[in-house]
């Protein structure tokens, strides 16, 4: 593709980069990423990603901006109160980078639309907040046959991976046959998350999303990677790939979409508190 | 009998009395566990099911290993193994 004389200026830095070049931008500026969720993790992420020249970024939210967010939000500030957090996040990036077409899904994804949602795109970053949303989620990406970049965050703890069952690696079901029963979590409201904490998962999964674009260095799919913020600690575990998953395995069980009922967000085993 | 060292997430650091990483003996990860919950009452039924079966949304690792890929609770321990607790979290957009 012939770049214009202010994408070679803008992308200069990554366009010097051997392992991203001309051709690895010219990927970045022809791909389309879903983010789901303009929250804590997809505000980071949207935020590089854009940066980055992704071409296409879809976002994926039924919520308004609140007060409360802006602790970690950061692609939202406090004009944006009340403000829809698709449409806010769209004004961001606009202004970020033009050379963003930003899709806004306003609402909540569903089992009846979020496969023809996703569809259109290459690569899906999940920075949902709910058990039911994710297990959604991984679903439809494993029937749509897409790359999943999942983060998670609670407190102080977070962990990102990439699921690929379409390319024989492991499912979010894989790692997690299912979610805590309701009533054993508590909200996140009364939970808590670091607000920085946000940055370093949402970031993460940015990298990793760009690096799955450009196909360079090494996957997390069939990892899970652990941070521990007040260890200053990363980890990285293998996640294989389950024999007996119910979704991706020969013996699967799973055929089409279900939702689990569940309002709230974390574990912490049967006694909150 | 092996001594390993357990880490702990943050989500039931309560429990150990806020130590993210504490000593236990046993020579599988059964008798771990029968340990911590000697010491740190309450441990065992947040990541066991009532039949002692780990719960579906919380993993082990044995050093960088999923147990439930090896010999699972009865996988067998040696002197300075880490045994990691990693609950599934679900925390991103609120």
């Amino acid at each position: 593709m012939d770049f214009t004389d202010e994408q070679i200026e803008r992308y200069s830095r990554h366009i010097i980069l051997p392992e991203v070049g001309g051709k690895g931008q010219a990927k970045l500026l022809n791909s389309k990423v879903f983010v789901l969720g303009a929250g804590g993790l997809g505000s980071p992420s949207l935020f590089y990603l854009a940066a980055a020249g992704v071409g296409t970024i879809g976002i994926a939210d039924d919520d308004a901006v609140d007060l409360s967010n802006l602790q970690r939000q950061i692609i939202h500030d406090t004009n944006d109160i009340g403000t829809h957090k698709v449409l806010s996040a769209k004004a961001t990036i606009e202004a970020l980078n033009p050379d963003v077409q930003v899709n806004a899904h306003q609402g909540r994804l569903t089992e009846d639309n979020i496969r023809e949602i996703i569809r259109d795109y290459d690569i899906l970053l999940d920075g949902s907040d709910n058990f039911p949303t994710r297990f959604l989620m991984n679903d439809a990406a494993f029937f749509e046959k897409k790359t999943l970049v999942s983060g998670s965050m609670f407190r102080f703890d977070g962990q990102v991976s990439i699921f690929k069952p379409h390319e024989g690696k492991p499912c979010y079901r894989c790692l997690y046959p299912e979610p805590p029963p309701k009533g054993m979590v508590p909200s996140c409201g009364e939970a808590g998350v670091l607000g920085a904490l946000a940055g370093v998962i949402g970031v993460l999964q940015a990298v990793e999303t760009v690096k799955e674009i450009l196909g360079i260095g090494e996957s997390l799919a069939g990892k899970l990677l652990i941070y521990d913020a007040l260890g200053s600690g990363f980890r990285k575990v293998r996640v294989m790939k389950d024999p007996e998953c119910a979704l991706c395995s020969d013996q699967a069980t799973i055929k089409e979409l279900s939702t689990y009922e569940q309002a709230a967000c974390d574990f912490n085993g049967p006694t909150v508190g | 009998m092996a001594e390993v060292k357990v880490r702990i997430p943050t989500p039931l650091r309560k429990i150990t009395n806020d130590q993210e990483e504490v000593s236990a003996t046993g020579v599988n990860i059964k008798e771990i566990i029968e340990n911590l919950e000697a010491n740190y009452t309450g441990l065992k039924e947040r990541i066991c099911e009532d039949d002692g079966s780990l719960r579906r949304f919380v993993n082990i690792y044995l050093n960088d290993e999923d147990i439930r890929f090896a010999d699972n609770l009865e996988s067998s321990l040696k002197d300075g193994d880490e045994l990691s607790i990693i609950p599934a979290i679900a925390g991103g957009a609120r």
